[in-house]
């Protein structure tokens, strides 16, 4: 049977993890359809339609998805969903918030969170902060999914020419409004799916100390991430956060700078290819994890390495 | 108004995790228990709406073994007037949970039903999705802050690209994040006083709910190991690392 991914998107270009979660959607089938519920969102589906994993996109328009709510979503996922084995979409906060709501309506037990597919019904998802690894097998006639889009390439976006057909919305849901969306606008890479990045905690001690942070990163193209504790403090918004309960990184370079190491905050970025580590305490467990580890004051440290990029003849971007 | 705050007990978020050596789960014995974080937020939240005067009783609920009222008392502790043990052995899964909440939840006809966003030994992040789905109620998830109005609220969520207002009515689920609050701690006296607060026990079969697990957990491991790093002597070396021997800058 085919499987059915939902397109994250902001109704004129899908988001870059849905590229990821099309990876992990084509190796449990490949007849792969993806179903785009939008608002004055042609784009998208065109743009959706141009993967090549992507057999058939269904579009539907209306401006109950505006906003992408959960609830709204939901009605017209459930009217599409029968000829589908299983429904996917990232695990991220878009597909946290409406998966679990499509599964329930389903009667069917969510898989969340997976980062391998062993076969169609069986996968590999992490517990306990990543402190384990549980190889898990769906029973369910009708699967639900959620994909860790960093544990899959993204899919390439273009050479394809799927079908769009265009489908009806279902019923509207009137006891939730939308007010605000505050999103934090930078030119800087995305922080799931950056080359680089670069994390402070609570040893960064306020909020203008991360400017020493953001000149690195300017200088690396690297985004800027940061433990819970330093976003409790209100040194940094909460879209930086990396952990248990923010995002997840994969980057090729991490770099934790006065972040000690708890299991949350490891939980978040210790999948990293090359982690760096600069801490003042010696003891501290982010060392552990840490491939070049620098015991030394950041606020010395950060300086000279600044100075010692500005020495390089060429950096990677 | 009456909430309905739903915790659970999990291993303590300081512990280091240990996987069993037969690989059928991890080891939970002589393993610190405690509340899942941020459902101390959520219990944190309903207590505070109540001293505002705009709640008339916070009733914590708990499903699990006999031990799971631990987090109930702790709750009744920290200012909920009455607890309800769900008795169920082993795993429970998330869409078995909104099951006997929805039961809960028609037989106490909350107007709020406030949960943590996740729990942090499952990492599942399913439940309050879940109870809203099959009551047909709204759900504001990630919440990290709340206002009261009159028959709604309103509520900013935390989303990966910064933060979403949402108002949604009366009766409504809310999943709380861990910067919605600062938990109180438990004194003495409301500790002892806690004990005398009266706990209503159910078993999940008196329920007519079907706890049977729908996921077949295969196997559990541990996860790679990374290779021991070293440490470098100075911020030169670190970048000279960086760039010949790792080659990522």
């Amino acid at each position: 049977m085919s499987v059915l991914l939902i397109a994250e998107h902001n109704n004129t270009d899908l988001r870059p993890f849905t590229f990821n979660a099309a990876t992990a959607a084509s190796k449990i089938n490949e007849d792969l359809h993806v179903l785009v519920l939008g608002n004055k969102s042609d784009s998208v589906a065109k743009a959706a339609s141009e993967i090549p994993l992507i057999k058939k996109v269904i579009h539907v328009d209306n401006e109950i998805f505006d906003n992408f709510t959960a609830e709204n979503y939901t009605s017209t996922i459930l009217k599409h969903v029968d000829n589908y084995s299983h429904i996917l979409c990232s695990a991220n906060t878009f597909g946290k918030n409406l998966m679990p709501r499509v599964a329930a309506l389903l009667d069917t037990s969510q898989v969340s969170d997976i980062v391998n597919v062993i076969s169609e019904d069986t996968f590999l998802r992490p517990i306990y902060a990543g402190n384990a690894f549980a190889t898990v097998k769906s029973t369910d006639k009708k699967k639900c999914v959620t994909i860790r889009p960093t544990s899959f390439d993204p899919a390439p976006s273009t050479g394809g020419s799927a079908e769009i057909v265009k489908s009806e919305p279902g019923e509207r849901f009137d006891s939730s409004k939308f007010v605000k969306r505050e999103e934090i606008k930078s030119d800087r890479p995305e922080l799931g799916t950056a080359r680089v990045v670069i994390s402070g905690g609570r040893g960064m001690q306020n909020s203008d100390n991360f400017k020493l942070i953001t000149a690195i990163a300017d200088k690396l193209n690297a985004a800027i991430g940061a433990s819970r504790a330093a976003v409790d403090a209100g040194y940094i918004t909460n879209d930086h956060q990396v952990g248990q309960t923010g995002k997840v990184v994969v980057p090729d370079l991490y770099i934790a700078v006065g972040i000690s190491g708890a299991i949350q905050h490891l939980a978040g970025m210790k999948e990293s290819k090359v982690i760096v580590a600069i801490n003042k305490d010696g003891e501290a467990p982010i060392f552990s994890v840490a491939d070049y580890g620098l015991e030394a004051d950041l606020f010395e440290a950060l300086p000279q390495f600044l100075e010692e990029l500005n020495k390089l003849n060429s950096i990677q971007k | 108004m009456k909430i309905l705050v739903a915790v659970k007990r999990v291993i303590d978020y300081n512990v280091q995790v240990r996987v069993k050596d037969d690989g059928t789960g991890v080891v939970t014995d002589n393993v610190k228990m405690s509340t899942n974080p941020p459902d101390d937020n959520a219990i944190e939240e309903a207590v505070k709406i109540k001293e505002s005067g705009k709640a008339k009783e916070v009733v914590a609920i708990t499903i699990g073994d006999d031990k799971a009222q631990e987090t109930v008392r702790k709750a009744l502790a920290v200012g909920a007037d009455r607890g309800i043990h769900v008795k169920v052995d082993g795993i429970v899964e998330p869409l078995a949970v909104s099951k006997i909440l929805k039961k809960i939840v028609e037989k106490e006809n909350p107007d709020l039903v406030f949960m943590g966003k996740q729990a942090i030994d499952d990492d599942c992040n399913q439940t309050g999705q879940m109870l809203a789905a099959i009551l047909n109620w709204p759900q504001a998830t990630f919440a990290s802050k709340i206002e009261v109005k009159e028959k709604s609220l309103e509520v900013t969520r935390e989303i990966d690209e910064g933060l979403e207002t949402i108002e949604v009515n009366i009766p409504a689920i809310v999943t709380c994040d861990l910067r919605l609050n600062e938990p109180r701690y438990a004194s003495l006296p409301n500790i002892m006083k806690a004990k005398k607060k009266p706990l209503e026990q159910l078993n999940a079969s008196d329920l007519g709910v079907d706890t049977k697990a729908r996921i077949e957990q295969i196997k559990v491991e541990e996860p790679p190991k990374r290779k021991a790093g070293i440490k470098v002597a100075s911020v030169t070396e670190l970048v000279q690392k960086l760039k010949n021997e790792a080659k990522v800058i």
